[in-house]
């Protein structure tokens, strides 16, 4: 997808890049509104899922789909701004050594893409964690099904005696945060090195 | 050798190329100033442009021919490139760089071909090495290197030794002439230095605002000279 917006050109490319964007923008409710008429059992593709069996409504996968959902511009802005500025020239040379465009895709364009590619991964997955407005109204609060870490955290300061429960959560959230913050870091410096060919 | 015929137009903004010969030499120099055309013909032959109108053949296998509607993409065309600017790939180590074309090409390695391109260019004892901390002349064997062992049936070489100072320059020509002699890829080379082409061309092709002025073996660069002269 994020190939798709850095290098080509189409036909409803600026419409697929806003809808892309737009839970971006969009009020977080608003979005899991949307999500609800058209994923929920009434809905126009929910309905049509769940003659597969598939349902979104009320469970942890319209959880996982709402997360899915605000987390995706995230995830895919800097790794279409990567692969912008992934040097053409060298996309070139691997054509004439006769790699086919799938092929300098996999071996040049998304190495050298890399730091991006986890910028974009670190950002959605610190989008999902925390996603709250979409989810709640998506697929409610349910404890054990659709209960995101914040929604948890905002249950439990609602609840007297709360403190304490919300304050575990609370500091299990930081030590998630600090890890991905870390690891992300890491591994974008060690993408870095490789690219100046060090 | 391999016969290669060019017959080509291409509008570029205002500028307007037509360029039209057949050789079969080792080494079809293009020779001319820059803004010339030179460049924009081999990126041509390399499938990196595409021509307005003409054909682009090599023996009998046409890679472009705009009537019969035939334009082979880039990497299906065994058509090496030696840019100006070396082009490795940054992620790579020297090693990796140069078997990036046999293992695109699902080739079988072939230890012999490669410690004879190795040994050729003398880069034995860059293969571990990264690719960051190189010199311009190694950057530049090492781009050879990796065209050659991609087998290409022809070899492109966009100045590869303009980015090089005199030095550099004296230190890669015997690897260019070696190569002529040695390997059996038949090349074309475009450069502005004429004393350059005299040591590497057979067959030159002068250039002139995107028009092929003269045609023939390296005296009549003599020619041109005392014309520009």
């Amino acid at each position: 997808m994020a190939w798709l917006l850095a290098r080509r050109d189409f036909w409803g490319k600026s419409v697929l890049d806003a809808v892309v964007h737009l839970p971006l923008v969009l009020p977080p409710v608003v979005t899991g509104y949307l999500l609800l008429l058209t994923f929920g059992r009434r809905g126009a593709v929910g309905q049509w899922l769940a003659e597969f069996g598939i349902v979104f409504a009320f469970r942890w996968t319209g959880a996982a789909l709402a997360c899915g959902v605000m987390a995706f511009p995230l995830l895919v802005r800097p790794i279409r701004l990567s692969i912008e500025a992934v040097d053409q020239r060298l996309e070139q040379a691997a054509a004439t050594l006769g790699a086919a465009p799938w092929r300098v895709f996999f071996s040049i364009t998304l190495p050298l893409a890399l730091p991006g590619v986890v910028a974009g991964m670190m950002l959605g997955f610190a989008k999902a964690i925390g996603e709250f407005g979409a989810t709640i109204t998506f697929v409610s609060n349910i404890p054990g099904e659709t209960q995101t870490i914040s929604a948890a955290i905002y249950t439990l300061t609602q609840t007297p005696d709360g403190d304490a429960g919300a304050m575990r959560l609370v500091i299990v959230s930081i030590i998630i945060s600090t890890v991905a913050l870390v690891a992300s870091e890491v591994l974008a410096r060690r993408a870095g090195r490789r690219l100046h060919g060090l | 050798m391999i016969m290669l015929r060019i017959d080509i137009e291409k509008q570029l903004g205002g500028f307007a190329l037509r360029a039209a010969f057949e050789s079969d030499a080792r080494v079809i120099g293009l020779f001319g100033p820059s803004g010339s055309g030179k460049t924009t013909l081999i990126n041509m032959i390399a499938g990196l442009l595409n021509p307005d109108r003409g054909v682009i053949a090599i023996d009998d296998d046409r890679l472009d021919d705009t009537e019969a509607g035939i334009c082979v993409p880039t990497y299906l065309r065994r058509i090496g490139y030696v840019f100006q600017d070396a082009r490795l790939f940054p992620h790579l180590s020297v090693m990796q760089n140069l078997d990036y074309g046999r293992r695109m090409n699902r080739l079988a390695r072939d230890a012999a071909e490669e410690t004879r391109i190795v040994n050729l260019l003398d880069i034995g004892h860059l293969l571990a090495r990264r690719t960051g901390k190189l010199s311009g002349g190694e950057r530049q064997r090492i781009a050879l290197g990796r065209a050659l062992l991609s087998r290409p049936r022809l070899l492109l070489l966009d100045e590869p030794l303009g980015a090089l100072d005199e030095a550099r320059k004296a230190e890669i020509l015997p690897y260019l002439v070696r190569l002529r002699d040695e390997a059996e890829v038949p090349m074309v080379y475009v450069s502005h230095d004429d004393e350059e082409m005299r040591q590497v061309a057979t067959d030159v092709a002068l250039f002139a605002r995107g028009r092929i002025a003269a045609f023939g073996d390296a005296s009549i660069l003599s020619q041109a000279g005392a014309r520009q002269g």
